[in-house]
């Protein structure tokens, strides 16, 4: 080859067009890629911001389950569950968790007897390094069968038109169900008498490889006694929180997992329809709640509870709620790590 | 052509495969933190394991860079642009291996999992924190933009000396044979 020509100059700005074409293309396809360009696209941070009510965010707290108390105990696993996955978490033993009692909104400072849902987080470890962390709630299916139709009922629940929900119900027609639910089911005086249900489905893989499509509850040792919501609101804003403290001097508190299987052709993509009652469930062990702890020092407060941390042996389905929470989950834990300050704790030195 | 002095095969095979992966990462982390579909789940699940690769590749690539050199650059090339070289080598290098590590960190300080592969769940490396998680949040993700931005100069400053100076220093990393290296001459491609 003869000695490296320079570019002419002609040649140059050819060049540098080349260059700064590459350059733009390039911070136009990750601006794309990042969004920018696709206001529509459904992120986690408009799932977040969808809880924010007038008065604004609850600084410091979560963004949506925002009132709650935190507990410590063991899962005491009966070894029932192997026979569905391998994770040690179904081994036969007493594995150490963390949870947390909670209401369905956004306002850390709601009334108790005003909170139609009920939520318990729940963290497992086992001795193997893994987690499984779940989110639970009280109804038996979910109001919604999509994160969009999610979203959608934000949107309508915060609109001022008259018919905004009218026409979200024609849209959705799966909240009616939510809607009966919400209208009949008893209501009681203690987390402790609630089922928690998972109403998302999960992959549980076992030793030999095989898949099971699942959901699962907690079901309350505790007899749910049914009180009126007007009765509850008798006992104070705070009347969960006050009660299961007190209940658990007198004892630990029980609940005993079930793990309901879907049978071959069950669908699982759809939380809001729940499976046929005669699915067969498999007790595999119970939650056993020996502390109660306020959160704002307690261990249940930095713990984001990540339906999709799950340990080897569960994985997620073909249900895209699992995705949806754990995106907006981290947004609510990032936003309300950050905002610290606002949520003092209260004890010196705390153990936190 | 190959008059100009070369990075070793090593040190470009480490240059090129660090080049998709981080390129992939960046793609992927913006990715992720915009959608709530299904997708993010897969994504996050491609992020973390290719952020340790990335640490992993990094430190190798350190070394060997400590062991071998790199070619000088030209002579001729002026002052200021052999500055913003060393100076962006310094960053890329700092970079590589700081992200990996504030990701690692960040999500320690969250208590989240660091899962290598199902069943493979990496030690935390800092214990719980809000505020430490905050200050690594907003690194990581600050940082992300500014590698990309670091990137991008990369990538016009390679091209600049391809194409419109051709003095060397793209050929000194290119992803292509020189002729003592390739057995068959003929897989080079022809050049201007």
């Amino acid at each position: 080859m003869p000695e490296a020509p320079r570019s002419t100059p002609r040649n140059a700005l050819g060049s540098l067009a080349v260059i700064a074409g590459v350059v733009a293309f390039s911070a136009a396809a990750f601006a794309y890629t990042a969004g920018w360009f696709s206001p529509d696209r459904l992120t986690p941070q408009k799932l977040v911001d969808g809880f924010t009510g007038p008065s604004g965010p609850p600084l410091g707290h979560r963004r949506n389950h925002a009132k709650g108390i935190c507990f410590t105990g063991v899962f005491e696993s009966n070894g029932a569950g192997a026979e569905l996955s391998k994770a040690q978490v179904f081994v036969k033993g007493e594995y150490p968790v963390v949870g947390r009692f909670n209401l369905g909104t956004p306002d850390p400072n709601a009334e108790d007897a005003k909170v139609r849902v009920r939520g318990l987080g729940l963290m497992i470890s086992t001795p193997d390094g893994q987690e499984w962390r779940m989110a639970m709630i009280d109804p038996p299916f979910f109001p919604v069968a999509t994160p969009e139709a999610f979203h959608a009922l934000q949107i309508a629940s915060a609109s001022k038109e008259p018919d905004a929900m009218a026409k979200f119900a024609g849209a959705h027609p799966e909240i009616a169900a939510f809607g009966g639910w919400a209208k009949s089911a008893p209501w009681t005086g203690s987390y402790a008498e609630e089922r928690y249900n998972s109403l998302n489905s999960f992959i549980f893989t076992d030793g030999s490889g095989n898949d099971h499509a699942v959901r699962w509850s907690l079901a309350p040792a505790a007899q749910p006694v049914a009180v009126p919501p007007d009765e509850l609101a008798k006992r104070g804003a705070n009347f969960l929180e006050t009660e299961i403290t007190d209940r658990i001097k007198s004892g630990p508190l029980r609940w005993t997992m079930l793990v309901t299987v879907a049978n071959p052709g069950d669908q699982t993509a759809d939380p809001s329809k729940a499976w046929p009652e005669d699915r067969r469930n498999v007790e595999v062990g119970a939650l056993v709640v020996h502390e109660i702890e306020a959160e704002a020092d307690g261990p249940c407060r930095d713990i984001n509870f990540d339906p999709t941390v799950l340990p080897n042996g569960i994985r997620t389905s073909d249900d895209p709620f699992p995705a949806a929470r754990s995106s907006a989950y981290r947004i609510s834990y990032d936003r309300r790590t950050a905002e610290e300050k606002d949520y003092p704790r209260t004890a010196t030195g705390s153990a936190q | 052509m190959t008059n100009f002095p070369r990075f070793t095969p090593l040190q470009r095979t480490l240059h090129w495969i660090m080049a998709v992966c981080i390129l992939a990462m960046l793609f992927i982390g913006v990715g992720m933190a915009s959608t709530v579909a299904p997708k993010y789940l897969t994504l996050v699940d491609i992020h973390k394991p290719l952020g340790i690769l990335i640490l992993v590749l990094a430190l190798i690539r350190l070394a060997v860079r400590l062991r071998s050199g790199a070619p000088p650059l030209p002579a001729n090339l002026p002052e200021p642009m052999k500055l913003a070289a060393h100076l962006s080598h310094y960053v890329l290098y700092a970079l590589m291996i700081a992200m990996p590590l504030i990701g690692w960190a960040m999500l320690s300080a969250a208590e989240y999992p660091v899962v290598l592969w199902p069943g493979i769940w990496l030690p935390r490396i800092v214990p719980q924190s809000a505020s430490l998680h905050t200050a690594l949040w907003n690194a990581h993700f600050y940082l992300a933009f500014l590698f990309f931005a670091v990137i991008l100069m990369h990538v016009a400053a390679a091209l600049f000396h391809a194409l419109v100076r051709r003095d060397g220093v793209f050929d000194a990393m290119a992803p292509t044979w020189t002729h003592d290296e390739a057995a068959p001459v003929e897989r080079l491609p022809a050049r201007p």
